[in-house]
């Protein structure tokens, strides 16, 4: 299933204004410390980094930690010069990779 | 002219449930929690809506047909979540959402079910509860038979600790257990994102962990067990705003 | 190896699972250490964000704000009684002012949680909040 990110933001800004990116993706965010039914610890499997660009140049990135809850949230504040689209990249323990877009337009 | 009137109904469920003396569990949620559930670019039950808009659109089963074929957008489903469960006239039984995706899903496009709690019926019933978001619960006349079942369940003392729902939900909400509100159990808000399952689940995953809790053997996913139960759960909060999919702790 | 041998050995796993596998205020320190080798660090007007309450340990809304009237190029979270020190860590392309970064964390208990924010000139702010967290009564029994 393709269908795994969600970015929210809004369509037009004014230049130099300061506006709100929302992130979500779905994933399970297993810690790697938890114990399962055989008693052994189930593998570590999280997103490990989120990364912002507008068309390519790189905003915004975060580094994760097992601490991120399940299915990670993120949201900060940003600025625009110029429009474009703002593309969020996931990457994840064992290939995991997801990606969602918005197109931003600067007035 | 869809947004007023989306409002309107909003502010009037809002007045009316300020009036009785029923109370979501949602007014005991902290304010960030409840800011959770408010906002859609938040609310982590919107990857299962998103999910669900991907599958809307995909043809599938024998009869190659999506749920768009037939409904088209998922917007003209506005308020048919809140009349679930519904009198299934072909069965002569109580269908809930669920069982009415499953039902769509088995015969118009002739796909094996997904069968409960699987990560794809959530997904399309999470899209389909947020077309009814503020619309007001309604349960359905044809199923007082059904209801009168699900009381008699609901008041039932069951498991090795010897409690029904009524004796936690209806006799001492508002109490704590533990650190924890006891809540009216009102059933506005599902499929909910519960933090504790830290994914989306349905009603009747949430009767069986109070089952299990009660150290009582639960129901079968789908039973009529849990179908009256929710049957009497939706008559019991008739007239209470939908707020699915919700955030529950 | 023997059925007693093998009770003892689980029971020894299961014994250091949780001395292993939780950071201390040591460990902190250490990671901390090694994000500002050795630059300034000042206490300072970061904001943590954290429900006082917290409902479920699963996830916590926690939001981290950098001072209005100052541009950050980095906001660091780290938690004590967590499996391991390093909850996230923000990185802003340009020095960005009132930066801020809201997110949902796993905390294991109640704890302290310490906030860094990285300038432009490479000194850091740092600010500590405490956050209690209750646990659920009716948790999910998986069977």
């Amino acid at each position: 299933m393709s269908a795994r990110g969600l970015v929210s933001a809004p369509a037009r800004v004014k230049r130099g204004e300061v506006f709100e990116v929302k992130t979500l993706v779905a994933h399970p965010m297993e810690t790697g410390f938890r114990p399962g039914f055989d008693g052994r610890l189930i593998p570590r499997d999280i997103v490990t980094r989120m990364a912002v660009s507008l068309d390519g140049a790189e905003l915004f990135a975060m580094e994760m930690s097992p601490a991120i809850a399940a299915n990670p949230y993120v949201a900060f504040p940003m600025t625009l010069e110029k429009g474009g689209v703002l593309t969020v990249e996931w990457r994840g323990d064992n290939g995991f990779v997801a990606e969602a877009r918005i197109a931003i337009a600067v007035a | 002219m869809r947004l007023p009137l989306v409002l309107l109904l909003v502010a009037w469920a809002a007045a009316a449930a300020a009036q009785d003396a029923r109370r979501s569990g949602y007014a005991d949620m902290g304010p960030a929690l409840r800011a959770m559930q408010d906002d859609d670019a938040a609310n982590p039950a919107s990857l299962w809506v998103l999910e669900g808009s991907a599958l809307w659109g995909a043809r599938d089963g024998a009869a190659q047909r999506a749920c768009a074929d037939c409904h088209g957008a998922p917007e003209t489903l506005q308020g048919v979540a809140g009349r679930y469960p519904a009198f299934d006239a072909k069965r002569a039984s109580a269908v809930d959402l669920a069982g009415r995706i499953e039902e769509c899903r088995t015969e118009r496009q002739q796909a094996p079910p997904f069968g409960r709690e699987t990560r794809p019926l959530l997904a399309l019933e999470a899209l389909v509860v947020r077309q009814s978001r503020g619309v007001p619960l309604a349960a359905d006349p044809a199923l007082a038979a059904v209801a009168s079942v699900g009381e008699t369940l609901w008041r039932q003392r069951i498991g090795q600790l010897d409690l029904s729902c009524a004796q936690c939900h209806d006799d001492r909400a508002g109490l704590r257990l533990g650190g924890t509100p006891i809540p009216q159990a009102h059933a506005t808000a599902y499929p909910v994102y519960r933090l504790e399952w830290q994914g989306l689940g349905s009603l009747q995953r949430r009767l069986r962990n109070c089952m299990t809790g009660v150290r009582a053997a639960p129901y079968a996913y789908g039973s009529q067990e849990y179908l009256a139960l929710e049957v009497y759960l939706a008559r019991r909060s008739a007239g209470m705003p939908h707020e699915g999919p919700g955030v529950r702790p | 190896m023997t059925a007693r041998r093998q009770f003892l050995a689980g029971a020894l796993a299961l014994a250091c699972v949780p001395s292993a596998a939780r950071a201390t205020p040591e460990t902190v320190a250490e990671a901390v250490r090694q994000l500002v080798a050795g630059r300034q660090v000042r206490d300072g007007a970061l904001t943590i964000d954290v429900p006082p309450l917290v409902e479920n340990g699963n996830a916590v809304p926690l939001t981290v704000a950098a001072p209005a009237g100052l541009s950050v190029v980095a906001l660091h979270v780290f938690t004590e009684k967590n499996p391991q020190p390093h909850v996230l860590h923000a990185r802003f392309a340009a020095p960005t002012p009132a930066a801020r970064v809201a997110t949902r964390v796993k905390l294991a208990d109640s704890q302290t949680v310490l906030a860094l924010a990285e300038l432009p000139d490479g000194t850091f702010l740092r600010a500590r909040a405490d956050v209690i967290v209750t646990l659920a009564a009716c948790i999910e029994d998986p069977t």
